[in-house]
């Protein structure tokens, strides 16, 4: 028997939780906030989240490190292609949710969601390129086989911009494609896109744990992020206030955290972004081998 | 108690192949303008698998303007970026469709449908997938800012690794700009014919890849044709000695990747076991029909003996046979030709001196097959320790120092590749400065990757593919 299309169907909501180890957990303080539209209007309540779940984030971004770094090159590419795809196929849910966090039109939005769909392509094609164009072979004065490789810092706490979907993308395809693992603090102002992209990452085989996304208040958490000792780098892209960038740098500091600082003017998030963003998290690791028969 | 393989072969019903096949230019299967054909057999049933055109020089031309086209009306202006997501679209549908391209591949080739899944299908997805993320990046490669292509470049590959061989050339030439017109192997087209249906699938402009069989004269007829500007080949040093001939005076770009005699040079503290392993791989892989292949095992003398009885030991339990078996080590050989000459060269070691030992196998009664077999009391004079059979023939000599075993593995007019086996770290990385040859593995064999430059010194030809050094072949910088 089929069944009848109510038009007045009560539309069944989206609760926007936290992600964390593969996994989507409410806070464990319990708490939500309001987020409202670029209309004024509320669209939904999302977690805000606690200094216990920026410590629960670091220690799954943590787990997740050895895994993740060890794989091959080939593979992160290939995950990072799939996440490409999975958000090929949620354009529409993408668009809407940007249009609705920033407001202008909405081919704006659609092509903000393009961009952010080919970023991940282009990140996808670093994964096992990187190496080739940021390491080398020294030319040591002895008989020594000497070669440089760049490999991931480890875990990287990155506060997201508020560019709803293509600047969050940006920052977060760099830092994972070459084997970090990351702990993002979603933009207060738009943390649902970020919620929804962890619905994309989720599905794309991509390992519980290499991204951990909180939402809430970033002036709350993000000190705790800087000061975690098992952090190892800090992006502040997001930071848009500068005492609290100082304050982060200087927390960060403690730790001798790799900080890529907030931009000092606004960014083009359309512009090539050039290989700048993977070397921010990258060691260097040089070996040395004697020869002789 | 004798314990027997039940025989496992691998289902030909996922392929499909068609009676006759065109050939595939402008985006379209055609009939070939003086309608031309020749029959492709299964080297393993020397049944007839599908009637081929033949391409003459109508077609080149017509093939090669329709690359001209597409290379300054769509490739060429590309944005990196779009060229890329096609490749990436090719790079998926080879991986949806790989059973279908190893099996395929297996029948025509004759490799052992392990090698075919397990190594030539996935590599070659793996090319596609490296080379289309370089195709907006190449103001990162190293080449100059903005590295412009070269226009249309004309591909010639063999046989032993047909759709493998496709990829190395197609996968960098696209990413990087070109147009392609590429002529698989006459006895090896149909993995080639079928990437053409790949290119349609993926929506790939018409023009781009356009695919010509036939045989020698195609091949020369496309090399020698006025309106391409780099030539690729994959093949003997014989015919890579004609290209390089016929394309003098002009400004062509040439890329050669011809034959090998590489040594693998097992110490005596070498892991003796993984040695032979090695060994093995590097010389009965593809039924040694391998430019890098290790064909001229050199061994410590204190442990020769030693080595030689653990390689028989070895070769004894080998497979030979049906290429669909998943049991299978050693398939067929291509085609009656090659079985000729491979028979011819090892009557012409046994009468050098050298000693055969052939693995005792039962070997099917139909098809083009020839049993593993080793040559002892090699000398380097020997002419099946100088000249490339392209066979499972191994040639044993022996060394008693390092500078010796230096000596002779670059005693060859070849030179692109090596094995080195010992446990010294030390030793490997002082011989690997010493050989005179392109690729050097030590302690392993016969790896491939796509991230990997790979090509010859000396007579094995010039240039390199894969890698950051394959974009170099066709960039204009």
């Amino acid at each position: 028997m089929p069944t009848e299309q109510k038009a007045d169907r009560l539309a069944v909501r989206k609760t926007y939780k936290l992600f964390v180890g593969g996994k989507f957990p409410r806070s464990e303080s319990g708490r939500s906030y309001r987020v409202h539209g670029a209309d004024g209007e509320f669209v939904a309540n999302a977690a805000l989240a606690s200094r216990k779940d920026v410590r629960d984030a670091v220690q799954a971004a943590r787990a997740a490190f050895g895994g993740w770094s060890g794989a091959t090159a080939y593979n992160r590419g290939q995950i990072l292609y799939r996440i490409a795809e999975m958000l090929e196929g949620r354009r529409d849910q993408f668009a809407d949710e940007v249009r609705t966090a920033r407001g202008g039109s909405r081919s704006a939005a659609r092509a903000d969601v393009d961009a952010a769909i080919d970023r991940w392509v282009w990140y996808a094609g670093w994964s096992d390129k990187i190496a080739q164009v940021r390491g080398n072979a020294n030319p040591v004065a002895g008989p020594y086989f000497n070669l440089s490789t760049p490999e991931p810092t480890g875990v990287v706490g990155v506060v997201a911009p508020d560019e709803p979907l293509l600047g969050l993308v940006s920052v977060l395809a760099p830092a994972i494609v070459t084997g970090n693992t990351v702990v993002l603090l979603a933009s207060a102002a738009h943390p649902l896109p970020a919620i929804t992209l962890a619905e994309v990452l989720a599905t794309s085989d991509l390992p519980g744990g290499v991204v951990n996304i909180l939402t809430g208040s970033v002036a709350e958490t993000a000190p705790w992020l800087a000061g975690h000792a098992d952090v190892n780098a800090l992006d502040l892209t997001g930071v848009a206030d500068v005492e609290l960038g100082t304050e982060l740098e200087r927390t960060a500091a403690d730790t001798l955290k790799r900080v890529l600082r907030p931009p000092y003017a606004e960014v083009d998030w359309h512009a090539d972004p050039g290989p700048g963003r993977l070397t921010a998290f990258l060691e260097t690791k040089t070996v040395w081998h004697p020869k002789g028969s | 108690m004798a314990f027997e393989y039940a025989p496992a072969p691998e289902s030909r019903s996922i392929v499909d192949i068609r009676p006759a096949y065109g050939l595939f230019v402008d985006g379209e299967f055609v009939a070939p303008a003086d309608g031309e054909s020749f029959k492709t057999v299964e080297p393993a049933t020397e049944e007839v698998l599908a009637e081929i055109a033949v391409a003459g020089p109508a077609d080149v031309d017509r093939a090669v303007a329709a690359a001209r086209r597409a290379y300054e009306r769509v490739w060429g202006p590309m944005p990196g970026a779009e060229r890329a997501k096609y490749l990436f679209r090719i790079a998926r549908i080879i991986q949806e469709r790989a059973r279908e391209l190893a099996v395929l591949e297996s029948i025509d080739n004759g490799k052992p449908i392990r090698e075919s899944r397990d190594v030539d299908i996935p590599l070659v997805a793996q090319w596609f997938f490296y080379y289309a993320g370089w195709a907006d990046k190449l103001g990162y490669a190293g080449f100059g800012p903005d590295p412009r292509p070269l226009g249309v470049a004309g591909q010639v590959i063999p046989w032993n690794f047909p759709l493998l061989m496709l990829a190395w050339k197609i996968a960098p030439a696209l990413a990087t700009g070109n147009t392609v017109v590429l002529k698989p192997a006459e006895t090896t087209p149909l993995t080639a014919l079928l990437f053409a249906e790949i290119c349609q699938q993926a929506e790939l402009p018409p023009g781009v890849v356009n695919i010509l069989t036939g045989a020698g004269d195609t091949g020369r007829t496309l090399v020698e044709h006025d309106g391409i500007d780099k030539v690729a080949f994959t093949g003997s040093t014989e015919v890579g000695r004609q290209i390089a001939r016929s394309v003098a005076g002009t400004r062509k770009r040439v890329t050669l990747e011809l034959g090998g005699k590489a040594a693998n040079i097992v110490f005596a503290d070498a892991a003796l076991d993984q040695a032979v392993e090695g060994v093995v791989n590097g010389i009965f892989f593809n039924q040694g029909h391998v430019c890098c292949a290790g064909s001229r095992l050199l061994v410590e003398e204190s442990v020769a003996e030693d080595v030689l009885d653990r390689l028989k030991r070895r070769m004894t339990t080998l497979r030979v046979g049906d290429p669909l078996d998943k049991n299978t080590d050693v398939g067929a050989i291509n085609s009656a030709e090659q079985l000729a000459r491979i028979r011819a060269l090892a009557e012409i070691g046994e009468q050098e001196g050298a000693q055969r030992w052939t693995a005792p196998c039962p070997l099917p009664d139909r098809g083009f097959w020839f049993s593993p077999t080793v040559f002892t009391d090699v000398t380097q004079a020997h002419r099946i320790a100088r000249e490339e059979i392209f066979g499972p023939v191994l040639s044993v000599l022996t060394f008693r120092t390092p500078d010796e075993a230096v000596a002779k593995a670059n005693n060859t007019p070849y030179g692109l590749s090596a094995g080195i086996w010992t446990e010294k770290g030390s030793r490997i990385l002082w011989l690997a400065d010493r050989l005179r040859a392109g690729v050097v593995w030590a302690n392993t064999f016969n790896k491939f990757d796509p991230t990997s430059p790979f090509g010859g010194y000396q007579e094995s030809g010039y240039g390199r593919e894969g890698g950051r050094h394959g974009l170099e072949a066709y960039l204009a910088h």
